[in-house]
């Protein structure tokens, strides 16, 4: 064979093993989702939705006041992340040169690397330690924090994407810098600015390292924002690691709840990119 | 346009701005820029107050143990707070993920960003993507209930059989300890290098591509000392941002390493990380030394973290200055 011959062979077989290796990596997320549907179908029966956990041995319940602990977690996050992050984010695009910006620029994608359980235990010494209570406001500061930076970073760029001559236009016009920010600028980015809102809410839904010393967990219905609270990753953990089949089975339905939430929100933040460049 | 000439046309306007609707608009301007600069200030003040509540919380595990944290021996009920072993099985996981995970997400990257047709490289990115979006307690659970059986049944005995001369691979398969948890990160940081290297190696100029093909070489050759060479460092920090993210991880690990303090050489043996120590005591700790040397823990965490992220950014950046996004 000649030398030229077993160079190309070389480099077809080693296409080929590239291919197989994204291949796998495709295949194991089809293994990871295929089996926790199969194993977790069986757990969403409709009162899956609607009651609490009973205790090992009884049949029935379900896992609602975890699904509502987890909304009512995420919305407070929200409530503080969403506006700081993308009035960050649209500072940082419009305003943001020198030493401050830098800063925000660098810490911002420095959060973005910080374990989730380090921000948990930051949450714990900063809340739950001076008012020696577990609360739903320890684990919203936590998941907050763990969205601040990925809002920051993603409103950055859709604002930067937009055109400067849409916002000179309406400063031509005598329109002040705030309406001409508020009206022209950030709607023109709000397909960008919404994928990233997005985003940051499926990042912080699954988690649970920083919720375990935030939220704590709590087996009845709960919503008091001084108190303990459900959430459904922590009943995951809990039920997945205790040695009870029936439990057991209750993670994989809350695993496959879980994951359908995650790949949705996903799903959504691409739709919402994409409607940019549809119109 | 650029950004100079549109603080010009702000310049310009701004100045027209002097009596009535205008003087009040100017005001409002300036509140509403305060409120813009305030919410960046914000993210400067998380981090710090991150830093300063962390250092805080530890201070009296930092003043009573200090430095006799450095030791091997964990146990709490005997005022032992040595957290090497942590530290053992942070590293020793994370270099198996890395050593699992490095090659093959440098080998979706080229695949995804060279190799494969438009076509299939799309749907087979956001396949990839979502693997990176699977949340770590499903991870968890599925490591502990499918993964560990397969490596007790089948890798291990198999790797004990062919390589047990090492110590590496002695001793029974358990199914949980360090090489399952390796693995399990493996599988959670292979979308990180892959997502990370695919954009590196998109920025890698098509000359140095065409170049190599003009000079008659072959496809694999054109990437391994064209491509590959340009695009080291953006992958070398792929590499390093992804090792941040298996050392930070808590609760798919803490599910199948089996939460022993201890340091063995058999990779088969259970042992602890720093983040699943946390995952595991934190809530059950009593006593003041016990709960402020966990959150010591915490601030270590925290340090490697901005260490790593520090490097690994410095790398990426310098090979593509835009910024990587796919973090």
């Amino acid at each position: 064979m000649s030398r030229l011959a077993v160079r190309n062979a070389w480099s077809a077989f080693m296409i080929c093993v590239a291919a197989a290796c994204a291949g796998i990596a495709a295949l194991l997320l089809a293994i990871i989702v295929l089996y926790v549907l199969s194993k977790g179908a069986g757990a969403l029966r409709p009162t899956f939705f609607t009651q609490i956990p009973r205790p090992v041995g009884i049949p029935g319940g379900g896992v609602a006041n975890a699904i509502l602990g987890s909304a009512e977690i995420i919305a407070l996050a929200s409530i503080a992340a969403v506006p700081i992050g993308t009035a960050a984010g649209v500072y940082l695009a419009l305003f943001g040169r020198g030493r401050v910006a830098a800063s925000v620029r660098f810490l911002s994608d420095v959060l973005t690397g910080v374990p989730s359980i380090a921000i948990g235990v930051f949450a714990y010494a900063l809340v739950v330690l001076p008012a020696r209570q577990f609360s739903a406001v320890s684990a919203s500061v936590a998941l907050g924090i763990i969205m601040l930076p990925i809002i920051v970073r993603t409103t950055e760029e859709a604002v930067r994407l937009v055109p400067h001559t849409i916002r000179e236009g309406a400063l031509a016009l005598g329109i002040p810098a705030w309406k001409a920010t508020l009206l022209v600028t950030v709607p023109v980015a709000r397909p960008g600015i919404t994928t990233g809102v997005l985003l940051a809410i499926a990042r912080v839904a699954g988690e649970s390292a920083p919720l375990l010393f935030t939220a704590f967990g709590n087996p009845q219905w709960s919503v008091g924002l001084t108190h303990p609270i459900a959430a459904l990753p922590l009943v995951i953990f809990q039920y997945a690691i205790s040695p009870y089949k029936d439990w057991q089975q209750t993670a994989w339905g809350g695993a496959l709840v879980l994951i359908a939430l995650v790949f949705a929100l996903n799903l959504a933040a691409r739709v919402a990119l994409r409607s940019r460049f549809a119109r | 346009m650029s950004q100079d000439s549109a603080d010009l046309v702000s310049f310009r306007v701004a100045r027209r701005v002097e009596t009535g609707e205008r003087a009040r608009s100017h005001f409002a301007d300036r509140i509403f820029s305060g409120l813009l600069l305030g919410s960046a200030w914000i993210i400067l003040i998380v981090v710090c107050g991150l830093l300063a509540v962390l250092v805080k919380a530890s201070w009296p595990a930092l003043t009573t143990i200090g430095f006799k944290a450095a030791t091997l021996a964990w146990s709490p009920s005997d005022d032992r707070y040595g957290v090497l072993s942590f530290a053992f099985g942070t590293v020793v996981t994370s270099i198996i993920a890395l050593a699992l995970a490095g090659p093959m997400g440098i080998a979706v990257a080229l695949f995804l960003s060279e190799l494969a047709p438009k076509r299939l490289a799309g749907p087979v990115s956001m396949l990839v993507e979502l693997l990176a979006a699977v949340p770590s307690v499903v991870y968890g659970l599925w490591g502990l209930f499918v993964l560990a059986p397969v490596m007790r049944t089948v890798v291990q005995p198999a790797l004990g059989k062919w390589l047990g001369f090492l110590p590496l691979f002695q001793g029974p398969p358990l199914g949980i300890g360090m090489l399952t948890g390796g693995v399990l990160l493996s599988i959670m940081i292979l979308p990180t290098v892959a997502a990370i290297a695919r954009d590196v190696f998109a920025a890698v100029p098509i000359e140095q591509r065409e170049g190599m093909l003009a000079l008659g070489s072959t496809r694999w050759e054109m990437l391994t000392k064209a491509v590959l060479p340009y695009a080291r460092q953006g992958v070398i920090g792929a590499l390093v941002l992804a090792l941040g993210r298996a050392m930070g991880e808590a609760m798919a690990v803490v599910m199948v390493i089996g939460n022993t303090p201890a340091v063995s050489a058999s990779l088969f043996r259970p042992a602890y990380t720093m983040a699943s120590v946390l995952a595991n005591e934190f809530t059950e700790a009593t006593g003041q030394t016990y709960v402020a040397m966990l959150i010591e823990i915490g601030l270590l965490l925290f340090g490697m973290s901005i260490v790593v992220n520090v490097i690994a950014r410095a790398l990426v950046w310098s090979v593509s200055p835009k910024g990587t996004r796919a973090v």
